[in-house]
């Protein structure tokens, strides 16, 4: 029941915000239903239901070590957007609180999707609840970016929905009833047709790895997190990529069941690194700081995707830096976003010295730069480690090697940037800007709290975490 | 049943390149619709000797969506950003044409080869899948118009209904009707941004979107 409600509280919420008339007072929708929300799930981490709601939809292992990580990154951006859609009060913002609240339930419903139909209504409409966040600033770029959005995610989109016919007609030339849910197909194991699984598993990579953000299917990316406000920019960095993360993982569990999962864990392997070496060179010659972060994202989906690969302890690992990316890349975005207005630019060569116009922002941004590119003690240090340990033990040695290569180049390129922005004079046209940004509580206080648990899973990871995508690794190998 | 089921397959492949050849966006419009509404009759005389209620609501539904709703939602885009009809292609109309007649060839074969379950052999469903996904990515690529690359996406999506329908006896029909919700939806949200696109950049030219690259 608890999982009906992660869908229907946030997209009721969504309903209401859409009818309630003030505008002022609309925001608030946003953490009231994030805390809901919030509460929700982590009652599911910490009590999981012994059997899913429905054979296709529910809170299985896979679901419970994700969700939770995207709900609590809501929540933060729910609390920074009432103070920043105070300060944006020139744009009505009913359609933007009233699609950022049915994104929320959608994601839901995408993690727990447990048939392959369902899951891509579910990933469609998300997609398409997210145009509207997308353009909210109103500007021919963030149009330019929506469209872009829009092209490539719906191509991507709609090959996956391919893949998933693919995967269905497998499903009946080897026998079975053609029945969709991902425990039939992995029951069905071997019996399935393997030219026809093998299509399938490409254009599924490829449908979601474009959701994803995979090189070479992220080009919407840098565009896309340039030009939308930073809690947008934060969801689809660290929801989005989660819930499609997470539709791969399933995917390719029935791959592994249908006796190709050598194939898949190569393709995972290379495309993984791919994006990492492809990341790295962009964020080496980056000079926008919103970009910057699309590109560190990409990373960090290469690093998932290899650990995926890997397969057990780095399986395991993966979903530790699926917790590490949400609340790193939630702390990124939201002070990008603070320095972005303050600054009035978003170049290295419009913006420098935020140090001395916003001292507690940049000092978050500076921390939240060390939390993302792994230095310890901040979760990613201890996940990405553990993938590197698990690519030696595997024999992975030359995929670990390039893979610490690419790090080393991403962690040049965002220092790069970080420091030309927060360091040196600050420019006349932020010292201009009127009225001034103020970094009062509120802006700063969701951010801090990202940082905070980025360090708290480095530090103590807590046991039912650990516990939790143990259980996950479990599900996904398991075969029959 | 087959034999008209291939030959309606068969016109959906005509029109494939009917869309690859034109040079008038009204028409374009007009070739994704009927190839829609060509679309939408097919489970029905694939179940013609067992009807369902279900197979019946979701045959009308496909018909009024892709065949009506979709394009009207597309006219009214195109007549309020008053755009001339011209379509200026970025890959010659012969080019297109050429392509496309070979990309069906190619499917054809493609097809053959394909393990297939018997009652599938004779049936140019694949077929037409794969040409009807080759023609919606080249008109993707290969026109410039904001509004002919959505009917593009729309030729796209029709050839993945066409491979869906190998799977009508064994999914659930909701998931069919939710993926055409979806599908109308999109095409919904991208009218409005082909409007505001308009309206930013004074002209539905896609080549002139080219303020954001590294």
């Amino acid at each position: 029941m608890n999982e009906l409600l992660l869908i229907l509280v946030p997209l009721g919420a969504a309903g209401a915000a859409a009818l309630w008339p003030h505008d002022r007072t609309r925001p608030w929708f946003l953490p009231a239903a994030g805390l809901v929300h919030a509460l929700l799930a982590l009652g599911l981490l910490l009590r999981p239901p012994t059997a899913p709601f429905l054979p296709w939809l529910g809170c299985d292992p896979l679901a419970r070590a994700m969700l939770p990580a995207v709900s609590l990154l809501f929540l933060g951006c729910a609390c920074y957007g009432v103070p920043y859609l105070r300060l944006r009060t020139e744009r009505p913002n009913r359609v933007f609180v009233a699609s950022f609240l049915a994104g929320l339930g959608l994601m839901s419903a995408a993690h727990m999707a447990r048939h392959l139909g369902v899951l891509w209504i579910a990933t469609e409409a998300l997609t398409l609840s997210s145009v509207p966040l997308l353009h909210f600033n109103n500007t021919p770029r963030a149009f330019e970016a929506t469209w872009k959005y829009l092209l490539v995610g719906g191509t991507g989109i709609a090959f996956s929905l391919l893949g998933s016919f693919c995967l269905g007609y497998a499903s009946l030339y080897g026998g079975g009833a053609g029945d969709l849910t991902f425990t039939a197909l992995v029951a069905q194991g071997t019996a399935l047709s393997r030219p026809w699984v093998l299509i399938a598993w490409v254009l599924l990579l490829v449908g979601y790895g474009t959701k994803m953000g995979l090189a070479p299917m992220h080009a919407w990316k840098p565009d896309a997190y340039g030009e939308a406000p930073g809690i947008v920019g934060a969801m689809l960095a660290g929801g989005v990529t989660t819930v499609a993360f997470t539709a791969v993982l399933r995917v390719r569990a029935v791959v592994e069941a249908a006796g190709a999962g050598v194939v898949a864990s190569r393709t995972l392997l290379v495309i993984g690194l791919f994006s990492t070496l492809v990341a790295a060179l962009f964020l080496l010659s980056a000079r926008d700081f919103k970009r910057m972060l699309a590109y560190s994202s990409v990373e960090h989906m290469g690093i998932l995707s290899l650990g995926a690969a890997l397969g057990g302890v780095g399986l395991w690992a993966a979903f530790f830096h699926v917790w590490n990316n949400s609340m790193t890349k939630g702390a990124l975005f939201l002070t990008a976003g603070n320095l972005r207005r303050a600054a009035g630019g978003r170049t290295i060569d419009e913006v420098s010295g935020m140090s001395v116009i916003t001292p507690r922002s940049a000092a978050l941004f500076v921390a939240a730069l060390f939390a993302v590119t792994a230095c310890p003690p901040f979760g990613p240090f201890f996940s990405e480690l553990l993938i590197v340990k698990t690519a030696f033990a595997t024999r992975h040695g030359w995929a670990a090697a390039g893979f610490l290569f690419c790090l080393l180049l991403a962690f040049f390129g965002l220092t790069r940037v970080v420091f030309a922005i927060v360091y040196g004079r600050p420019h006349q046209a932020a010292r201009d800007l009127d009225p001034r940004f103020r970094e009062t509580l509120a802006v700063l206080a969701p951010p801090a709290g990202f940082l905070l648990l980025a360090l708290g899973l480095g530090l103590a990871t807590p046991e039912v975490l650990r516990e939790a995508w143990t259980a996950a690794v479990r599900q996904l190998s398991s075969t029959p | 049943m087959s034999d008209l089921l291939n030959l309606l397959i068969g016109l959906a492949m005509g029109l494939n390149l009917v869309a690859l050849g034109t040079s008038r966006l009204p028409s374009l419009i007009r070739v994704a619709a009927v190839q829609g509404m060509v679309l939408g009759t097919m489970p029905l005389v694939m179940e013609w000797d067992e009807l369902r209620v279900l197979v019946l609501v979701v045959a009308a539904a496909t018909v009024a969506m892709k065949g009506l709703v979709i394009p009207a939602l597309l006219r009214r885009a195109m007549r309020t950003a008053n755009i001339d009809r011209d379509l200026y292609p970025l890959i010659g109309f012969v080019p297109s044409l050429l392509l496309g007649a070979a990309g069906m060839i190619g499917a054809v074969g493609l097809a053959r080869r394909l393990p297939l379950l018997p009652e599938h052999h004779e049936s140019l469903l694949v077929a037409g899948a794969l040409a009807s996904v080759l023609t919606g990515l080249l008109l993707l690529i290969g026109r410039s118009k904001a509004i002919s690359q959505v009917c593009g996406y729309l030729i796209l999506e029709n050839g993945i209904y066409l491979f869906g329908l190998l799977l009508i006896h064994s999914t659930p029909l909701l998931v069919e009707g939710g993926i055409l919700l979806d599908l109308t939806v999109a095409v919904f949200v991208t009218g409005i941004i082909v409007d505001r696109i308009q309206r930013a950049f004074d002209s539905l030219d896609t080549r002139k979107l080219t303020v954001l690259r590294e």
